[in-house]
């Protein structure tokens, strides 16, 4: 009906009041809607947006804490914290990187190759990760930076502590180094101090294995800052607690002495107290500088690192395994004695033995005559051993090797320790499915063949012939630790045992040189040459460095009432003659520093510098012929990665292809000089174990 | 009484809005004193001065007879659509969008004006319609055309919101016209179908973002979401009373984007609280009652949709903008009338205020003609 109506223009006036009704109401709705919305928000929701809002406002940037020190026994720090002026960019902040680096290249001196890293870290960091520009700066700099700041979004410029390493290279390999947490650090850990600019947790040795007893707890700043991170006002700080020292057993002159000793050798020393167990010096050299990978692994450091051949970046304490040569035998004599041998019991040596159908040639072929164990161990005859071996059997010796320490895990808090072994039938059997035969009994005897222990494992063996005790290298200074129990030795065998060791150094012996020169001290040794090639590829004594033989050395001091016992391993240093003069001067250290020292500092004189200085040498040289080509260093996580597959544990022997290893010769007895030549080739000479270079 | 000591010119003036409408600007200036940080320049002083301005400028309007509204309807909305070209044109050759032209003195918006423009010019061809064609094809036809120009161009600008703005006040005065209502219903109902394939076709890349936001705002926190949360984060923790002028945490650290022009209502509610807005909520309630009563009272079919209709185009404006804010609407950038600082919306809303102004006045004659 009404749409059949003609339109009128009532009709639309009446249409227009009720649509405009409708309209009004509609906006009357929104309105109320708006209204319980604001309340909704205001009221309802205030709690959660006051605390958004607050959160916002406050910014809480967190003080890195100052890491617990690690001390010596002495109290003497080896690892501390120093004030220092540092610059970090964060990239996720950086407007335009290339502007800003040139600008801070500008303003704190940054060489091309430092540009470098700096790039390569921040492409590699996640946004948030803040990437180290400099560390260390002096005032104007720091100031220099700071003033410029409004230009420079993105970079942080702080005043806080840096780790430091007062020895620097000698510590490395034993306290590690820190360094920025990696992204999988910030992965397993979320813990925003880990994104903190200037925090560094430990990558490796204590420093890692310690890290939550060093870390400490951070410290705060509130402030109020704007959205773009500028800060308003000062809200208030909270102090930062350092972390707790851990104090060690080390000595920390004698470990950086023994650091220096080994001069432009690769090799460890190891020096041990044979009342409690303590390890006084424990060093791997070459090593890197602790201090410089802590401000972040520069390229040039890098490849100087990684391409010298004495590997700087592993620990050959710990992860270095040799096969331990003569200096197995006091530990062999000693089995022999327990098993009920008669110390006078003697052998002929004509300069070899038959076993089988092969010869087995003492180091010395023309012969040590007639040789009982005294001889034996003092004048190192192989063919004693080979005798006498064949007679008591591996069995025997091998149980007499594990009690003393070889082969064995020691609780070291270092990752990726190598164990070595200490070969036996059953180990054989198993290992390789072959029976045990006579010659891997001859080869053992003597130290070689499938035998492999680290340099920690030769000093806990000199430590315990030295004292009988069964002491463990312990790293941790406790002095209220239980004292070790007896090995249950007789004390009848262990002299004999130590007066024979006694020879070597202060009588007839191999080591005559390691005389110590301290008064009515006598220090008691044995020396070991383990062959790394058969004698058709080298003589063990020159040609290429990597076919030289390893020199051993084991002693300890005082030889009547043993005190401290040392073991030094130099790879490829030519047979123990590199060893031995390395652990006298170590041992005269210990009891007259400063005759020790000078000693050191005329061979430093030839060396071009100490420790440090040839470093830095050797550092600008690479610079110098490299700069910012040389390949990007790897981050953080890669490196520390790195460094631990240079520690990875030695392959086994892959094959038993050590029936007829020769035994390595041994440095000339002072007495008789005229005898230095090199033992015959043998039938079929293969290598006895290659440790990797 | 009182009113006889008046000037009439002053008595004349519909204080009833003009007042609560300074209070409001002055509420505003405030606001844009404190989100300064404390100082009237730059947003304050030009705020409140501009106000001024205009405010002679609308009460010009207001004394335009209707024959001179009608008279010039088809020519200013020539000339709009012919500045939009323009626009189009310049932008073109600038690359990139432009929406303004510069005119030495001032930047010109013609989108702005179109707001105000489109309504003129719908409500002269309604009135100028025979009656009996309400019904028919030409209701609707050429009043699609008149639409569809001017929000074509705007939405090829792109601007979406100043778009939308305009054929809302132009679907508004249609259905105020009388058309029939299964046209609205079928409209929603097509828009309803077509509102998801526009979303997935039509819409640009940042325009479809900013919906996907909208909806869901935590799922971008740092980027276009950002804008929702900060203004929700600022709006929330103003409770009851806020936190006092001159304390807003949010606009001063300059966490809240925009906290002087479209998000001016965040900036508020934070140092007044949810006082403040309903404050702002009532003043708007004024002004759109008082729009919609002049609307009503008007004398003829042109006066009544021109007053409902510039109403309507100022409550467009308030409604997106304060849900845009309370994260209701998807993020478009619409000012709030009156708070958020910027000339060009000033003018417009005081254009459609003056033109209400100005069919009150037409009303009054007539009644007092009839006196």
């Amino acid at each position: 009906m009404k749409q059949k109506l003609p339109m009128t223009s009532a009709i639309l006036t009446n249409k227009f009041e009720r649509r405009t009704f409708v309209l009004g109401m509609a906006q009357a709705g929104v309105g109320t809607l708006l209204a319980v919305r604001l309340g909704y928000l205001a009221i309802f929701e205030n709690d959660k947006y006051k605390a958004a809002s607050e959160s916002n406002r406050v910014n809480l940037s967190l003080i890195p804490p100052r890491r617990g020190w690690v001390l010596d026994r002495f109290g003497q720090a080896l690892a501390s914290n120093r004030a220092d002026f540092r610059v970090d960019l964060i990239p996720d902040r950086v407007v335009d990187a290339d502007a800003t680096l040139s600008t801070l290249s500008g303003l704190l001196g940054l060489t091309a190759d430092k540009v470098g890293d700096i790039k390569d870290k921040m492409e590699k960091a996640r946004g948030f990760q803040p990437v180290e520009v400099a560390s260390n700066l002096d005032w104007e700099k720091f100031a220099a930076v700071s003033v410029r700041l409004p230009e420079l979004p993105g970079v942080i410029p702080q005043r806080g502590y840096s780790r430091f390493y007062p020895t620097g290279a000698s510590v490395g390999h034993l306290v590690g180094y820190v360094g920025p947490a990696s992204a999988e650090d910030y992965e397993k850990e979320r813990n925003p101090l880990l994104i903190t600019p200037g925090f560094k947790i430990g990558k490796d040795g204590l420093e890692k294995s310690f890290e939550t007893r060093l870390r400490g707890v951070p410290g705060a700043r509130r402030v109020e800052a704007t959205a773009s991170g500028r800060v308003v006002r000062d809200l208030g700080t909270r102090e930062d607690v350092p972390g707790k020292p851990i104090q060690l057993t080390i000595n920390a002159g004698l470990q950086d002495y023994a650091a220096r000793r080994i001069g432009l050798e690769s090799g460890s020393v190891v020096v041990m107290d044979c009342e409690t167990g303590d390890v006084l010096a424990m060093v791997s050299m070459p090593s890197f500088d602790p201090n410089s990978f802590s401000d972040g692994i520069g390229r040039i450091e890098w490849k100087m690192l990684s391409d010298d051949d004495h590997v700087p970046l592993r620990n050959k304490v710990l992860r270095g395994l040799y096969p331990p040569g003569s200096t197995v035998k006091p530990m062999v004599a000693l089995s022999f004695l327990e098993a009920g041998l008669d110390p006078e019991a003697s052998v002929g040596c004509a300069g070899g033995l038959r076993v089988g159908n092969r010869v087995f040639h003492c180091w010395n072929h023309r012969g040590h005559g007639t040789t009982n164990m005294a001889k034996g161990i003092y004048q190192s005859c192989d063919v004693y051993f080979y005798h006498f071996a064949q007679q008591i059997g591996m069995d025997t010796i091998a149980t007499m090797a594990k009690r003393l320490g070889l082969g064995q895990e020691f609780p070291m808090p270092y990752p990726g320790q190598s164990y070595g072994t200490v070969p036996d039938p059953a180990w054989k059997k198993r290992k390789y499915k072959t029976d045990w035969a006579i010659y891997d009994t001859v080869n053992a005897t003597i130290g070689q063949g499938y035998m492999l222990v680290n340099p920690l494992q030769q000093a806990t063996m000199a430590s315990r012939i030295a004292s009988g005790l069964k002491l463990s290298p312990r790293l941790l200074l406790d002095r209220h630790a239980p004292r070790p129990e007896s090995m249950g030795f007789k004390q009848e065998h262990l002299d004999y045992i130590h007066a024979a060791m006694n020879e070597v150094v202060n009588g007839r012996g191999t080591a005559g040189k390691a005389r110590l020169p301290i008064e009515g001290v006598q220090m008691a040794g044995k020396t070991g040459t383990a062959q790394v090639v058969g004698l058709n590829v080298g003589n063990g004594k020159g040609g290429l460095w990597k076919h030289r033989d390893h020199g051993h050395f084991i002693c300890f001091a005082p030889f009547d009432k043993p005190k401290f016992a040392c073991a030094v391993v130099i790879e490829h240093g030519g047979g123990s003659g590199a060893a031995y003069p390395i652990a006298r001067d170590v041992m005269t250290y210990v009891f007259d520093p400063a005759k020790a020292m000078a000693v050191l500092e005329d061979f430093e004189k030839q060396w071009g510098g100490n420790v440090q200085q040839r470093m830095a040498a050797k550092y600008n040289a690479f610079a110098a012929q490299y700069g910012a080509a040389a390949p990007a260093a790897p981050d953080e996580q890669q490196a520390s990665e790195e460094v631990a597959a240079e520690n990875k544990p030695m392959p086994e022997p892959t094959a038993a292809q050590t029936d007829a290893a020769p035994p390595a010769p041994e440095p000339v007895p002072i007495t008789d000089p005229a005898e230095q030549s090199a033992p015959a080739p043998v039938a079929s000479p293969s290598p006895a174990a290659i440790p990797g270079t | 009484m009182q009113r006889a000591y008046i000037p009439q010119i002053i008595a004349r003036q519909p204080w009833q809005v003009i007042i609560p409408l300074t209070l409001l600007v002055v509420f505003g200036g405030a606001v844009l004193y404190s989100a300064a940080g404390g100082h009237f320049q730059p947003w304050a002083a030009m705020h409140v001065a501009r106000f001024f301005v205009f405010l002679v400028m609308a009460m010009l309007i207001a004394r335009i007879p209707q024959d001179l509204f009608k008279l010039s309807a088809l020519p200013i909305y020539a000339i709009l659509c012919l500045l939009l070209v323009l626009v189009e044109l310049i932008g073109g050759i600038g690359g990139g969008s432009q929406r303004w032209l510069n005119l030495g003195f001032m930047t010109l918006q013609p989108s702005e004006l179109m707001k105000p423009g489109i309504v003129l010019v719908l409500s002269w061809f309604y009135s100028s319609l025979p009656v009996g064609e309400v019904n028919g094809w030409r209701a609707i036809l050429p009043p699609a055309i008149l639409l569809g120009i001017p929000a074509g161009l705007v939405m090829l600008q792109p601007d979406l919101g100043t778009g939308l703005a305009i054929s809302f006040g132009a679907v508004i005065i249609m259905f105020l016209a009388g058309l029939p209502l299964r046209l609205f219903i079928g409209g929603a109902v097509a828009g309803a179908i077509a509102a998801p394939l526009a979303f997935f076709f039509a819409l640009h890349d940042y325009q479809r973002k900013r919906v996907l936001v909208f909806m869901d705002p935590e799922s971008d926190p740092l980027g276009s979401g950002y804008h929702i949360t900060q203004s929700k984060i600022a709006i929330g923790s103003g409770g009851f009373l806020g936190k006092g002028f001159g304390n807003g945490s949010q606009s001063h650290l300059d966490y809240l984007p925009e906290a002087h022009t479209d998000f001016v209502f965040a900036t508020m509610s934070e140092e007044w609280g949810m006082i403040g807005g309903l404050f702002v909520l009532a003043i708007f309630a004024i002004v759109l009652r008082w729009g919609l009563k002049v609307a009503m009272n008007a004398p003829d079919r042109f006066s009544r949709l021109l007053a409902a209709g510039m109403t309507t185009t100022i409550f467009f404006y308030i409604c997106i903008n304060m849900m845009m804010v309370m994260g209701l609407a998807p993020v478009v950038g619409i000012p709030l009338p009156f708070l958020s600082h910027g000339g060009s919306s000033m003018m417009t809303n005081m254009i459609c205020i003056g033109t209400i102004m100005a069919v009150d006045r037409w009303s009054r004659r007539g009644s007092s003609g009839l006196v």
